[in-house]
């Protein structure tokens, strides 16, 4: 491993972490236009980050040291994350300490912490937000896994940045099993994110908040970094999802001249799929809790038929 | 993954595509678009004849292509959605089934029939015969379809999705039945859906409902 190489793996953790709350901005920006609102700022998000790192932190009283501990390992674990995921190029030395298969791992991990924190001062809103996030987790979790597997049979091999390097390199083909996987990736990005059709970003009506509810007991710097969590979760699904169905354009050989090109495409692709996310959330109802699984049970069966449908054509 | 040409390429995402309209014809409630559902599957079936067609230079594939698209893309979509402005049906009730259990139901037939397609692929010499399993998947999906609802409408389109299936494997085994038999089973086809249509309205005037279970108890001594 050359320098360059780690040199690209700091250059990806750095631009996640600098992106990520740009990104939900534009997500937010992109909606209220949709919706015929005047627009916030997309620079909101790093306004309310840095307002919250200068408020003093309020703890409940019989907090545990879990609830404290909480934030840090939940964005330490989406750092991790990010450092797994394939931006602007493939060559990382990341590729081969961890798979995709540890990714979603990783995700699970923050999930338990956030949930387990969110019961621990046992508040009714917390225990509510926290069994209702680890419902969605659970089915959420075996379809993404699917999706991987899938992208996975087609360039042999579980590693994230290998995939898109795999994808990017043979001649371009048609995979109707990826067009599967790529709905059924949307609908857990949707779910994961606490977007939409699932839940709500932008409420805190008590009967349908998930993300919102497992927040609820926290302030100042642990709620900021909660936040800047969050937004480095929708942004390492996004870049997932570019990884796996658009990598074209990603620098898939070394070189400042190939970084040249896959900076500009992946801020297009990252635009685009934020001005997506604002659509489908501006065209959608949100479902009652209890069409959650429906909906989750609909993204797994995408990715099966992927799956099965692979297994058929090439076979 | 071995290497496809373009065409065969497009073909196979064509196969899957009909195999998606299934899906969602399985899971759809409204008696509307499910018909809607209906005609994009003939349109389908018809860009896949083409392409066909245009593949292996059969000219009768190009007279299939183009039966299809008057009859499974136009008149009957057109027919059944006048049927059901006339009828007023607009809703299936719930079906017999949750949804979501309908479609895992589903995937196992789609497993089911691939490996029911398995040994007739090996036979096939065509070079489109990865697909046979998705047209036997179709079929049986459209046979679900029939079996989860009630009414009659619903039924119907089933039956009219489970041809667009037949058609589909015969397109992929054999590159087409032969043009006597095409035209044989399209005017069948086309007949039933017309004594359908008038049995509804005979269906509707004894039980004042499309809903088929009450044909389950009829008796003569009612």
């Amino acid at each position: 491993m050359s320098w360059s190489h780690w040199l690209l793996q700091v250059l990806q953790v750095a631009l996640a972490l600098a992106t990520a709350p740009l990104l939900v901005g534009w997500v937010n920006q992109c909606r209220a236009w949709l919706q015929n609102r005047s627009a916030p700022s997309a620079l909101q998000p790093y306004r309310v980050i840095r307002k919250l790192f200068h408020k003093d932190a309020v703890i409940a009283a019989n907090a545990s040291p879990l609830f404290r501990l909480a934030p840090y390992v939940v964005f330490g674990t989406m750092v991790a994350a990010a450092a797994m995921v394939p931006t602007v190029g493939t060559g990382m030395p990341f590729t081969t300490a961890a798979d995709a298969i540890a990714l979603v791992g990783l995700f699970a991990t923050a999930r338990m912490f956030i949930s387990l924190a969110a019961m621990d001062i046992g508040t009714a809103f917390g225990t509510l937000g926290a069994r209702r996030e680890m419902m969605i987790g659970f089915l959420a979790e075996p379809a993404l896994l699917m999706v991987i597997f899938v992208a996975s049979l087609i360039s042999a091999t579980t590693a994230l940045p290998a995939i898109a390097a795999q994808l990017v390199t043979q001649s371009a083909g048609l995979y109707p099993s990826l067009w599967f996987t790529a709905v059924a990736f949307t609908m857990v990005l949707l779910a994961e994110n606490a977007r939409i059709p699932v839940d709500n970003p932008a409420t805190h009506l008590e009967l349908t908040m998930i993300h919102e509810a497992l927040l609820l007991e926290y302030s100042a710097r642990h709620l900021a970094l909660m936040e800047w969590a969050a937004a480095l979760k929708l942004f390492n699904y996004v870049t997932i999802g570019i990884a796996l169905f658009v990598p074209w354009g990603i620098a898939a050989e070394e070189g400042a001249f190939a970084l040249l090109v896959s900076v500009p495409a992946f801020a297009a692709k990252l635009l685009l799929a934020g001005a997506g996310i604002a659509f489908i959330e501006t065209v959608s109802a949100k479902l009652r809790v209890f069409r959650a699984p429906e909906f989750l049970a609909t993204a797994f069966l995408f990715a099966v038929l992927g799956l099965l449908v692979h297994l058929l054509l090439t076979g | 993954m071995e290497h496809l040409t373009l065409d065969l390429q497009l073909l196979n995402a064509f196969a899957a595509l009909l195999l998606l309209l299934s899906f969602a014809m399985l899971s759809q409630r409204r008696i509307v678009s499910l018909v809607n559902l209906l005609a994009l599957q003939g349109a389908l079936l018809c860009a896949a004849t083409l392409l066909l067609a245009w593949r292996t230079g059969e000219q009768h594939l190009y007279f299939s292509a183009l039966l299809t698209l008057a009859l499974k893309v136009v008149f009957l979509p057109w027919l059944l959605h006048r049927l059901i402005r006339r009828l007023g049906v607009y809703w299936d009730t719930e079906p017999l089934l949750n949804v979501p259990f309908t479609m895992l139901v589903g995937v196992l037939v789609v497993v089911f029939a691939f490996g029911l397609a398995q040994p007739i692929a090996e036979l096939a010499s065509t070079a489109t015969r990865n697909a046979i399993g998705i047209a036997i998947a179709v079929i049986l999906l459209a046979f679900l379809t029939m079996i989860t609802r009630r009414k009659a409408m619903s039924q119907v389109v089933g039956f009219l999705s489970m041809e667009n299936g037949l058609f589909f494997g015969a397109m992929s085994a054999t590159y087409g039945m032969p043009m006597i038999v095409e035209l044989g089973i399209a005017l069948d086809v086309l007949v039933a859906m017309l004594v359908l249509g008038v049995f509804f309205f005979q269906i509707r005037e004894q039980f004042d409902s499309l809903d088929l279970h009450h044909l389950e108890t009829l008796k003569e001594d009612q």
